[in-house]
């Protein structure tokens, strides 16, 4: 639709057009503020805590753990350069062998989930299967925080609904 | 020929004053749209309804996704 519609724009005399070919869906996706009657729920971006640890997959679960720790937290995502999520390490992962890398020890390919889910479907969703955390991410994998069960139903709450 | 934009040139372009437009129909419009965005349904895109956008800024068209 909108390759068309730059199209018809450009024969009508506009010079300098761009069609964004990934639209709306990309852009509420990677958490970017949108307008409108439904855009105000809260979401999984909003309730998701940019804080929790990371490490480099080289990096060894010893000193993954005790960072992890020392920040109060019992998990650390594992991530690439550019902070792509590549893998978990949970409290099991962590008490792994610490000379042992994060790659080595860590829990591959966790589930990811956008930022814009609504944040009272998830808190049931995470209810129903016992989930006691998710990632979050943008479209593209880079981690933007993570969710825990307790953060989402708490948020749901407030909205009044709790799934 | 229309470029491609996307989503960090989208937010550049916007930065320096690019016009968003949205071509989905004013129903989906309604429910959400890119903070800023204009509403101007492909149907719709008539010498008319472009009276709307200034022509010495970009435009940056969008709708739902790719298809």
């Amino acid at each position: 639709m909108s390759p068309r519609a730059a199209w018809r724009l450009e024969g009508m005399g506009f010079t300098e057009v761009y069609d964004y070919p990934p639209g709306k869906a990309d852009w509420s996706a990677s958490g970017l503020p949108m307008e409108g009657t439904q855009a105000n729920g809260p979401t999984i971006g909003d309730a998701a805590r940019r804080d929790v640890p990371t490490c480099s997959p080289a990096e060894t679960v010893g000193a993954a753990r005790e960072r992890t720790w020392k920040a109060g937290w019992d998990r650390c995502v594992v991530v690439s350069k550019e902070r792509v999520v590549l893998g978990l390490l949970r409290e099991k992962e962590l008490d792994a062998d610490p000379e042992a890398t994060a790659e080595e020890a860590m829990r591959n390919g966790p589930a990811t989930f956008r930022p814009d889910e609504p944040v009272e479907k998830m808190a049931k969703r995470m209810r129903e299967r016992g989930a006691s955390a998710i990632l979050v991410t943008t479209p593209e994998g880079k981690l933007m925080g993570l969710l825990s069960r307790e953060n989402a139903q708490r948020l749901a709450a407030k909205t009044g609904n709790l799934g | 020929m229309p470029k491609e934009a996307f989503r960090d040139d989208v937010l550049r372009l916007v930065e320096e004053g690019a016009q968003l437009v949205d071509v989905l129909p004013s129903e989906e419009y309604e429910e959400t749209h890119l903070l800023g965005a204009i509403n101007i349904p492909l149907k719709e895109l008539n010498p008319e309804t472009m009276e709307r956008l200034r022509r010495e800024a970009p435009v940056i068209v969008y709708c739902h996704d790719y298809l």
